[in-house]
């Protein structure tokens, strides 16, 4: 697939989650390399209203995403895929007052799971705040209302 | 965490048996919108059913994400009633498995710290909607509990 392609289907599947409209989750580089995901910073996601730094939460919910929707970058048709586990490591806490980009691959794709990793990171790639490992299931083709979600999220085109 | 003196309120919502005043000092547990529940000795934490947390549209079911950061800061949330930790702790790992659809409907949780040393605490999290038995997730996490 072309990047404009899986950079499409990488903003429609995140404008189907709802949650990822609340925080306000953007698409900010897709590849058949892995794909980033951009938390913007807000007053309502910080965890510690002292100093102002984001919860852990909101950068699982960012990972996860992020993850999640990296399979259309390894994937040659939209899959339905949820999540069976996800770690992450917290290598220091993320600045206040600045957005926090989540960068995923998938490194192994079987025909029933889907291994990924990646990091979380604000200015520097090199300097990760969180690293992460999660995978995921593919349920194949049937799985209920997912022709519709398919279609919504593959285009008219595909 | 000094200006917050969370002790005190800690100590002040054992005492009236209402957490919220605890609870909506943190902006992402608003967000969500957690309750804790006290059961005799033991904590219960909820998540009600809310749109805004959806991920899933075809079930529709809970972003896992949510579920995740519901049962990291149950977590959190134990550790500051019942460790007698006078500050946040700071979470250093988190590992969850998925085990059934988060459905649209109320979500539970509870906490049960396996370990607790001076620098570190071990905790393990279920999450659960109709049944304790049939957990959707579970989860553990380490955290940082010395003085920040």
């Amino acid at each position: 697939m072309s990047n404009t392609l899986i950079l499409e289907q990488a903003q429609r599947f995140l404008a189907a989650l709802r949650h990822c409209q609340v925080l306000g989750l953007q698409v900010h580089d897709a590849s058949p390399l892995g794909l980033t995901l951009r938390l913007p910073y807000s007053r309502q996601i910080v965890g510690d209203p002292e100093s102002g730094v984001i919860h852990g939460g909101a950068i699982t919910t960012l990972m996860d995403t992020t993850c999640g929707i990296s399979t259309v970058c390894a994937l040659a048709e939209f899959e339905v895929c949820p999540t069976l586990d996800l770690r992450i490591d917290y290598m220091h806490p993320a600045e206040p007052n600045k957005d926090v980009f989540g960068f995923a691959e998938c490194y192994r794709v079987t025909p029933n799971i889907i291994f990924t990793r990646g990091y979380a990171y604000q200015d520097d790639p090199a300097q990760p705040i969180a690293h992460v490992v999660g995978t995921f299931m593919r349920m194949g083709k049937g799985v209920a209302g997912d022709k519709q979600l398919k279609r919504d999220i593959q285009g008219a085109g595909a | 965490m000094s200006d917050l003196k969370l002790n005190q309120r800690v100590s002040q919502a054992h005492e009236n048996g209402d957490y919220d005043a605890l609870i909506s000092l943190m902006p992402y547990a608003k967000l969500l919108g957690m309750q804790c529940l006290r059961l005799g000795e033991d904590m219960v934490f909820r998540l009600p059913a809310n749109q805004d947390n959806i991920g899933n549209p075809l079930l529709p079911a809970l972003h896992g994400g949510v579920i995740a950061g519901f049962m990291e800061h149950a977590a959190m949330l134990h550790l500051l009633m019942f460790m007698g930790i006078p500050h946040l702790p700071k979470i250093i790992d988190f590992s969850i498995d998925y085990l059934r659809a988060g459905h649209y409907r109320d979500t539970y949780a509870q906490c049960q710290v396996w370990r607790q040393g001076r620098r570190v605490a071990n905790v393990a999290i279920t999450a659960w909607q109709t049944n304790q038995t049939e957990p959707i997730a579970t989860a553990r996490a380490h955290f940082k509990v010395d003085e920040p």
